[in-house]
């Protein structure tokens, strides 16, 4: 077998595609790990439907994995696909406008009969012609009959043997981008671990599609080398588990127990799943009746004393909002957890979207400010779930911390921090043997009330949702008593700024002529858009917020810099509004798309170009 | 018995809050019952966690000398369950009433029970709406007429200790607001009970339903219909302790000892303990006039308590666990190191 050469390449996107029983999600994860093993920078985007098993061969029931290698550093998932890996004629269909031009198409052809080619909706027997896909580099492997022949020899079932054949699609993209084969190796022979012919037969298949592609001169080689990133231990994290050990950590920093209260819900459901994982750790999780339930239980045990969360999705958040205001009221730290969804109501269960942040920041009765945080990568989901905590336990307050699907489920390499080097959170627990008054509020210009904790003698005191007398913490209906407290509470969520890091402006410091504004997980996209409009020399810079309530101090300093802004969201425009109310003294442009799918950078650009040119 | 570590009075668990019930309203008896039991009740004051929701019983925990946390409508199950989770060495009584527990939050009361944390409900029964000033609730009697229903509810009321045994209930016991003394007793052993103990207290609304458990607590009848029921004593009642209960094929049926041949030893004996629920049932639901009333502890079965197998599940886990803290964590599993 001669060696093919290898043309180095910097980046390189690949999507993974075929229905949603075909194993796509775990090819694509399979590929990115070993990727991130071998030192590439890498993300990624799984794009899958919200039926287990949507009907199988459709368009509807495509699931598709996208991975981004690089390198050098990596803030998407990519928005073309350089090779395109169709299991079926649907995955062709669905996933044709996604590959960039000239690029690669691996088909597995034997799926490519007529049944399958009318289910996808095409109208003749030659999709590739029907299609135009011309330009493109088809490469039509015969993967299904080729996994066939493969296992023959093991005397396995066919369905169990046609089951691998995603394992042959990645051994071929193993080929083509020189990667090594023994992580694959080792996750099966871990999983099978009692099977030692299932970890054997996914071994055969993976070689097989690797010396299919050896053999095959019509399929490109690369080599994408390590990428230059800071140096450190890495891991690769999505942002689910992300946000699950950033409170775990926050717990151990703070030497509180953690307790979760929360209901299953997409794309939220993994948080508690992973804090269900780690009773190692001490984690309380409580899998509640319902979403009120949820963040009930988190209350009760946040009135006992414990770091408390609640992690659930927009629905889940709207049936929460009563007891959000409670919260509120009874001053106790609880940070709840909101992975956005598409909406309104059920929407995109499985799409990603930013239209949630009305919700965050409003959606309850009365006077109930909360501060609101967003994350803006998979991995730094853990540092603002420890900061959501954090600003919970030291301020005595809710605190709402957003992310969404495509922070969930996306992945990136996350820098290992030691435990030491993270900040240590102070809780306010009373002590023993000094007056307790409930609603004293400190002297540290915080304003925040001590956390009386059952269990201590001395400290019996009543809370509630009703309204409080300032210091004792007895029922008031006193009209300048409301007032009072009203005020506080405001004021109390104000002080939160203290310690709020000063808005960065990447790019030029001094401004120009345009600054890009986002919030969240749009930042990827932001920054890849506004790095290449640099390249090419167009005065541009990206201002990003990862505090919403309250916002960064310099936020007018900043602002007044530059001669155009544009605000980018993944919704009609929350945060452009929320921007108009508290810093009115600007005109802003916006940008916004709720098609359930991030930005790409091509879309950006032209956008921003438009603004630039006055168009 | 041991000696007591406390000595508290009723008094202790008063807090300095103006009572504000109506004259003559129900709950000022069952305070007065609950502080007298945990006086009585060897527990340090500071354990104990008083949670209610919302409605005329939900302004307990003001009045208690205890950590005491007013919720939100139907949600003091909830709470109580995150409490007694995160710290299941507090005592936590849930207080609530037929609209609170029933109605809004009828979803947390009967998965509180399911799940059997080990939390003492003290469910006022007045069969009406009082906060919100007179409308039909879960409990009412069919037929009612009330401001919601002027031409009489349609709806069938719940039966409570049905619901609790229907949701695998440990514990169920009724009681009559003003029996203060029969109260504290069902209380105390409502506390001694590890896991959900429901307590229906059969209470009285002055204002809105006046007289609603009238048949039933009324002086002059009430050795007729009641029947006070304890574990392992024959199930007697009447004003000569002259009926008691057989079983007839699947029901219950009053005789009358000293007619047809019946004898005392001819009575049921009161089995608290047992398992299969079906005559618990029984005894729960036989309503008046039919049938006396059944009070005192009518089910006490034991099964592990929610918030002890979580502790146990985590102390089993850590017995044998590689990751000890948040730095074997984030280094565990696959990790690689760039050192460019």
């Amino acid at each position: 077998m001669d060696k093919k050469s290898r043309i180095e390449k910097e980046d390189v996107v690949i999507r993974f595609a075929g229905d949603s029983g075909d194993g796509m999600q775990l090819t694509g994860t399979l590929f990115s790990d070993t990727s991130a093993l071998f030192g590439n920078d890498v993300a990624t985007f799984p794009d899958y439907p919200a039926e287990i098993r949507a009907p199988k061969g459709t368009v509807g029931g495509v699931s598709g994995f996208q991975v981004h290698i690089s390198h050098n550093k990596v803030h998407t998932p990519g928005d073309y696909a350089d090779v395109l890996i169709a299991m079926n004629p649907a995955a062709l269909k669905a996933n044709e406008i996604w590959v960039k031009p000239g690029g690669t198409i691996i088909a597995d052809i034997d799926t490519f009969i007529e049944k399958n080619l009318k289910k996808a909706g095409y109208k003749t027997l030659d999709p590739f012609t029907e299609d135009h896909l011309e330009s493109f580099n088809v490469i039509k492997a015969p993967i299904s009959s080729l996994t066939q022949e493969t296992l023959k020899p093991t005397g396995l079932d066919n369905k169990t043997i046609l089951r691998s054949k995603n394992m042959f699609a990645l051994g071929i993209v193993f080929n083509i981008y020189s990667r090594p084969l023994d992580y694959a190796h080792n996750f099966f022979a871990t999983k099978f671990a009692k099977k030692p012919q299932i970890v054997e037969a996914n071994d055969m298949v993976i070689k097989a599609g690797f010396n299919y592609a050896e053999n095959t001169h019509a399929l490109p080689s690369y080599r994408v080398e390590p990428a230059k990133i800071e140096n450190g231990l890495y891991r690769n994290i999505n942002g689910n588990k992300a946000t699950a050990w950033g409170l775990i950590a926050a717990a151990e920093k703070a030497n509180l127990p953690l307790f979760c209260g929360s209901y299953p819900i997409t794309p939220a459901t993994e948080i508690l799943q992973y804090l269900s994982d780690r009773k190692d750790l001490g984690v309380k999780t409580f899998q509640a009746e319902d979403e009120i339930a949820g963040i009930c239980t988190a209350i009760g045990a946040s009135f006992a004393g414990h770091l408390a969360v609640t992690t659930t999705s927009g629905p889940g958040l709207a049936l929460k909002t009563e007891a959000a205001g409670l919260a509120v009221i009874t001053e106790l730290p609880l940070v709840i957890v909101n992975v956005q969804r598409g909406g309104p109501s059920t929407g995109l269960p499985t799409k990603t979207e930013q239209a949630d942040l009305m919700q965050a920041l409003y959606a309850r009765n009365g006077e109930s400010p909360m501060p609101v945080i967003a994350a803006s990568t998979p991995g730094n989901c853990f540092d603002y779930a420890f900061e959501a905590a954090r600003i919970a336990i030291e301020h005595m307050t809710p605190v709402i911390l957003l992310t969404d699907g495509f922070l969930a489920n996306g992945t990136s390499p996350m820098l290992i921090k030691n435990m030491d080097t993270l900040p240590v959170i102070t809780p306010k627990i009373a002590k023993e043997g000094k007056e307790y008054l409930p609603y004293k509020r400190s002297d540290d210009g915080l304003m925040t009330r001590e956390w009386g904790v059952p269990g201590t003698p001395g400290l019996e005191h009543r809370i509630g949702g009703l309204e409080k007398m300032a210091v004792t913490g007895n029922v008031s209906y006193v009209p300048s008593n409301h007032q009072l407290m009203t005020d506080e509470r405001q004021a109390k969520v104000e002080q939160v700024v203290a310690k709020v890091p000063d808005l960065q402006i990447e790019g030029n410091p001094d401004g120009g002529d345009l600054l890009v504004v986002g919030w969240g997980s749009t930042y990827g996209h932001l920054l890849d858009t506004v790095t290449e409009m640099r390249d090419e020399d167009v005065n541009v810079s990206l201002a990003h917020f990862n505090y919403i309530n309250p916002l960064p101090k310099n936020v007018a300093d900043v602002f007044s810099k530059f001669k155009k802004i544009v605000v980018c969201e993944i919704n009609s425009g929350q945060f452009v509004n929320y921007l108009k109310i508290n810093h009115q003294n600007f005109e802003y442009n916006q940008y916004n798309k709720v098609q359930g799918l991030p930005f790409t950078v091509a879309e950006l650009k032209e956008e921003f170009t438009n603004i630039l040119e006055d168009k | 018995m041991a000696e007591k570590k406390y000595n508290y009075t009723p008094k202790d668990f008063k807090s300095d809050q103006e009572v504000r019930w109506c004259p003559g309203c129900g709950d000022h008896a069952i305070l007065n019952a609950i502080q007298k039991a945990m006086a009585e009740l060897d527990i340090a004051k500071e354990d104990y966690a008083i949670i209610s929701g919302i409605g005329c019983s939900s302004r307990f925990p003001y009045y208690m000398e205890t950590y005491g946390f007013h919720g939100i409508h139907g949600r003091a199950g909830a709470i109580a369950s995150g409490t007694k989770t995160a710290n299941p060495k507090l005592s936590v009584w849930q207080i609530t009433g037929d609209g609170d527990a029933l109605a809004i939050g009828g979803n947390h009361f009967i998965h509180e029970i399911r799940r059997n944390i080990d939390l003492n409900i003290i469910l006022f029964n007045n069969e009406i709406y009082g906060l919100t000033k007179g409308q039909y609730s879960p409990t009412t009697k069919y037929g009612h007429k009330t401001k919601t229903s002027p031409f009489g509810t349609v709806e069938t009321p719940f039966k409570i200790g049905q619901l609790a045994i229907g949701a695998m209930g440990t514990f169920f016991a009724r009681t009559i607001d003003g029996y203060v003394k029969e109260s504290v007793e069902v209380y105390k052993e409502a506390e001694a009970h590890r896991g959900t103990s429901l307590v229906e207290v059969l209470e009285n609304c002055v204002i809105y339903n006046d007289d609603t458990h009238a048949d039933i607590t009324a002086k002059a009848t009430r050795k007729q219909r009641q029947i006070w029921l304890k574990n392992g004593e024959p199930m007697i009642f009447g004003e000569n302790d002259d009926k008691g209960l057989v079983l007839n094929g699947f029901k219950l049926k009053v005789v009358t000892i000293g007619e047809n041949g019946i004898t005392k030893d001819d009575i049921l004996v009161h089995d608290s303990h047992e398992e299969d629920p079906i005559l618990h049932l029984a005894l729960s639901n036989m309503k008046y006039p039919e049938m006396p009333v059944a009070f005192g502890v009518i089910r006490e079965t034991k099964k592990m308590t929610y918030d002890a197998a979580v502790e146990a599940q985590i102390a089993e886990v850590q017995a044998t666990a590689k990751i000890k803290n948040m730095n074997d964590l984030l280094t565990s599993g696959e990790t690689w190191t760039v050192n460019n």
